[in-house]
């Protein structure tokens, strides 16, 4: 017996009520009386020394009430602030900019046109410096030194390792077929649709600070503003609302949401900052920018074995990374993917640069979209060398569906999967031998035609705690069920929704574990008064680590439940099971409670001896991450006299275990697959040698639109996580971080028989063009 | 932090104002806006319709489509006092007697939605899509669709939620899509 809106159901979501309505409560809808503005003087400059700030013309702009500066917020030992990284980064700076676009002062106002008047109105004199723009330049002896307040005196941040470089050298010496990659994965932005911003408020009486705040993540962020600013944490409270979009944006910590905290505590008013569009872009944390080289060796008839990558990681002026892994490039070393390599060996070295900070996620969960691609590019790159079709490649070396849960060579333990199936159901919907054939017809008369395949590993739901932390602060994430008298239930969570629809899915979760409708399940986010401690939702964690947490709440709530019902019955605890998701005796159907009347009770009727009320809570520290996984096709046609790619089909089979609402995980890959052709086509945060940013709005910044958009086509398999509670695995980023792969697979493969074996990303029709051009193929 | 050395409010010289009359959601409105002042400010600080959103300075996302006249435009690009005279309709004028607009009931029905911040504008150009053109063809949608952005969903449920709206429209009697 199914239970209305329980698990496996494509119920349709509870919060759209309010969004198809406008009722939709974001931050800059949030209106306070005397609430001032606050905007932001920015650099013009990559690199420069701050001369002089004169602030005295903008006080004289109408309804502009103050002018914050570095040096104001230095006296108050505000102008630095720790970054997750061991790092520091610059509210404002004192002495010297780093970034084009860094903000340089805070104008507050009465109105949102009295500010802009008064950032326009403030004069700063700089002295420009010579800009590091490229990471391996800045490597380089004589380099400028960008952050000479470090003791290390090089733009060289870190270097991390791992796995057994000695044995992976040995290995790649012996095998038979080696093949050797450059990629460089080019810096991006997430780009929600939603710029970043908050409301700050002090309320003097109480000493009691509220910010509501674009945040994914708002216990955390309490914590750091306690730790930060000394204000005591039970009195300042940090309230996300609906959230529009946040893909890693709306992790970090912005100086702009400090500037507007600092800014409310000294004028005794309310004070909102909303970045703007081009602010977001070219001031927010970047995603990418990782320059790899890759070897893959492999026996000649195409057996994988030994893996070895070098990368450089451009991080900007500091390490601001949103990163809570004790691994400075994140989950990277997730790049053995879907194969059983024999050894490997990975290294990353960090540099800084005159960017800006970042290193965020970009819908996938800490550079697991960099090891996808590159690895998927690799198996490609061999079988076009190896002359063997890429899909039976990819079967030929799957890690087996026998040997899971399986130890990668650089250490993860993977807790389940089934490769081949996906790939051969992706090449079943999509018709892969007829698509091989065609191509070779279309070849003959010239024509451009691509099958590009990625058969990706994905690694999701931090963290168990002995790999996760913030600042500390164990990646658990929990629910607090309340369950009222009349059998209706207030469910809340440490996660934030950000468009995922939580509050249908965790509603059903809880349905499923309690007997009661969905409908009656009210599902509560955001509000770190009344939300229990969390750690917020990024990494694809919310089902993988909250959801589990409610798994584990109703069955607390079932365990007192069951106490109760066998007080009602009048029969022993032991001779009731939970079936038909309600309290029953044992073979006897008609003999039952439902969690409703155990709810009245609960509050009425009791049994003597035990504490009334009928709630629980549970916090969930996973014991391993889950690892979705999913096999793509896309068959793409190019035009010959263009250069534009366009993609034909596109079938993603996705596995991400037990799936809650499979309307939603469908709307949630589409998203993903779109994400993922952003980077591949269009995307790209590019600087000229000044440091420059070259197309910082969205006139230059090609976000994907419903005509570049494919008709995307889904598809599952199901392997539950052994570890989950569900068996869910979680699958908010697999679209993003398997599908570049697939696509510039497909349009390298368009063109092979000319020799081209990669193309770096963005695959612009420009960059297309020429290599035709190159090769006489136009 | 460096502080106006004059009073707060009230004694400022004030930017010249302008009358604007004009009708949103049915509704008249006579106000006195400064002329700068950007019809979606106008629509969300003074008229408090926050339902219509801000995603871009330069006029590429839609969020902040609104019907002026009937056509879609995006009211991050006029002047409130270029409206004046005219007639709005914004996301909040699509309910009527209780009653979901069928895109309204077709975003819902489809998924066509996540983060919710992009659908007040693509529901308004989905409306002067489908009150122009009854029964579109899916290149039609993605084409009248283009200029309101969405990073969720990728489009495929946005269409088939004007496909749906589209249906509902034209009533059970006109059949199915040819």
């Amino acid at each position: 017996m199914t239970v209305h809106g329980g698990i496996g159901q494509s119920i349709k979501r509870k919060e759209d009520a309010r969004f198809v309505r406008g009722k939709g409560t974001y931050v800059d809808d949030v209106r306070l009386p005397g609430m001032l503005y606050l905007d932001i003087v920015r650099s013009p400059y990559a690199h420069a020394t701050i001369r002089w700030i004169n602030s005295e013309k903008a006080l004289k702009v109408p309804g502009v009430l103050a002018v914050i500066t570095g040096k104001d917020l230095e006296a108050a030992k505000l102008s630095w602030m720790p970054t997750l990284m061991s790092d520091r980064q610059m509210v404002l700076p004192v002495e010297r900019v780093m970034y084009q676009a860094q903000e340089v002062a805070a104008v507050v106002a009465e109105s949102r046109y009295a500010a802009a008047d008064g950032v326009a109105a403030v004069e700063v004199e700089y002295e420009p410096l010579p800009a590091v723009v490229d990471p391996k330049k800045a490597l380089e002896p004589g380099a400028p030194i960008l952050r000479p307040d470090r003791k290390e005196q090089t733009n060289h941040i870190w270097h991390w390792e791992v796995g057994d470089r000695k044995a992976t050298e040995k290995l790649l010496k012996e095998c038979e077929v080696v093949v050797k990659q450059d990629l460089y994965i080019p810096r991006i932005v997430v780009a929600s649709i939603e710029t970043c911003g908050c409301v700050a408020q002090m309320d003097a009486a109480m000493g009691k600070l509220t910010v509501w705040m674009t945040t994914q993540a708002p216990h955390a962020i309490r914590t750091v503003f306690a730790l930060v600013s000394g204000i005591p944490e039970h009195k300042i409270r940090v309230i996300s609302p609906d959230i529009g979009g946040g893909f890693g944006g709306k992790v970090p910590v912005y100086p702009g949401y400090v500037l507007a905290v600092v800014a409310a505590l000294k004028t005794g008013r309310p004070v909102k900052w909303i970045e703007d569009r081009s602010e977001n872009i070219q001031a927010d944390s970047f995603a990418r920018d990782y320059h790899i080289s890759a070897e893959l060796g492999a026996s000649k008839d195409g057996k994988i074995k030994a893996l070895k990558v070098k990368t450089i990681a451009d991080h900007g002026y500091t390490d601001a990374a949103a990163n809570p892994s004790k691994f400075p490039a994140g989950l990277f070393h997730i790049i053995t993917g879907s194969y059983p390599f024999e050894k490997a060996f990975v290294e990353v070295d960090g540099v800084y640069t005159n960017k800006p900070p970042g290193g965020i996620a970009y819908r996938c969960s800490f550079r697991v979209t960099e090891a996808a691609f590159t690895i998927e590019r690799l198996v490609d790159i061999l079988a076009h060398k190896l002359g063997i079709d890429p899909a039976e490649l990819r079967k030929k070396n799957f890690i087996p569906p026998g040997a899971f849960p399986y130890e990668s060579a650089l250490g993860w333990t993977y807790d389940s999967g089934n490769y081949e199936a996906a790939l051969k159901k992706a090449m079943d919907i999509i018709g892969y031998d007829a698509l091989r054939k065609e191509q070779a017809e279309k070849r003959k008369h010239g024509d451009l035609m691509g099958i590009g395949i990625s058969s990706f590993t994905e690694i999701v739901g931090a963290g168990p705690s002995r790999d996760f932390d913030i600042l500390g602060l164990k990646m658990f994430d929990s629910c607090e069920i309340r369950i009222h008298p009349t059998g209706k239930v207030l469910a809340r969570f440490g996660t934030k929704s950000q468009g995922q629809g939580h509050e249908t899915t965790y509603a059903q979760i809880l349905a499923e574990g309690l007997g009661i409708s969905s409908d009656d399940i009210a599902v509560e986010e955001g509000d770190t008064d009344t939300a229990p401690y969390g750690l917020g939702t990024y990494a694809s964690r919310s089902t993988p680590v909250a959801g589990a947490a409610a798994a584990k709440a109703a069955e607390k709530i079932r365990e007192k439940g069951r106490l109760i019902a066998a007080h009602l019955l009048e029969v022993r605890p032991d001779d009731l099971e939970w079936k038909d998701h309600k309290f029953q005796v044992k073979g006897v159907a008609e003999k039952a409670k439902t969690m409703q009347e155990v709810a009245f009770a609960a509050y009425t009727n009791h049994p003597q001896g035990m504490e009334a009320g009928l709630e629980a809570t549970s916090y969930y520290d996973p014991p391993n991450l889950t690892f979705p996984f999913g096999s793509y096709i896309c068959v793409v046609d190019i035009d010959k006299e263009t250069g534009q790619v366009n993609i034909r089909r596109f079938v993603a089979v996705d596995d991400c275990g037990t799936i809650i609402n499979p309307m939603i995980v469908e709307g949630q890959i589409h998203g993903g697959l779109t994400m993922g052709l952003a980077p591949a086509l269009l995307e790209e945060i590019q600087y000229d040698e000044q440091g420059n940013i070259q197309g910082g709005s969205f006139m230059d910044y090609l976000l994907p639109t419903a005509v570049e958009t494919p008709k995307w086509e889904t598809a599952k398999t199901t392997t539950p996580s052994p570890h989950h509670p569900l068996g869910a695995k979680g699958v908010g980023e697999s679209a993003t971080v398997g599908a570049p792969a697939a696509i510039v697979n497909a349009v390298v493969d368009a063109l092979s028989h000319l020799g081209v074996v990669h193309i770096d990303i963005p695959i612009t029709p420009w960059k297309v063009w020429k290599i035709l051009q190159e090769k006489g193929a136009a | 932090m460096a502080v106006a050395a004059r009073p707060m409010a009230g004694d400022e010289e004030m930017a010249p104002s302008y009358r604007v009359r004009l009708e949103v959601n049915g509704k008249p409105y006579d106000a006195e806006v400064e002329g700068r002042t950007l019809l979606v400010h106008f629509l969300r600080e003074d008229l408090g319709l926050t339902g219509t959103h801000i995603g871009c300075d330069t006029t590429n996302c839609g969020a902040c489509t609104i019907l002026l006249d009937g056509r879609p435009v995006k009211s991050c690009t006029i002047l409130a006092v270029q409206a004046d005279g005219r007639a709005i309709r914004t996301v909040e004028g699509l309910e009527s007697d209780g009653k979901l607009h069928p895109v309204q009931d077709g975003f819902i029905e489809e998924h066509g939605l996540q983060c919710g911040f992009c659908t007040p504008g693509m529901m308004m150009t989905a409306v002067a899509l489908l009150e122009k053109y009854p029964n579109p063809t899916e290149p039609q949608i993605r084409r009248a669709i283009s200029g309101n952005l969405c990073r969720c969903t990728g489009y495929v449920n946005i269409v088939k939620a004007v496909e749906h709206a589209a249906q509902t429209m034209r009533g059970p009697k006109a059949g199915g899509k040819a």
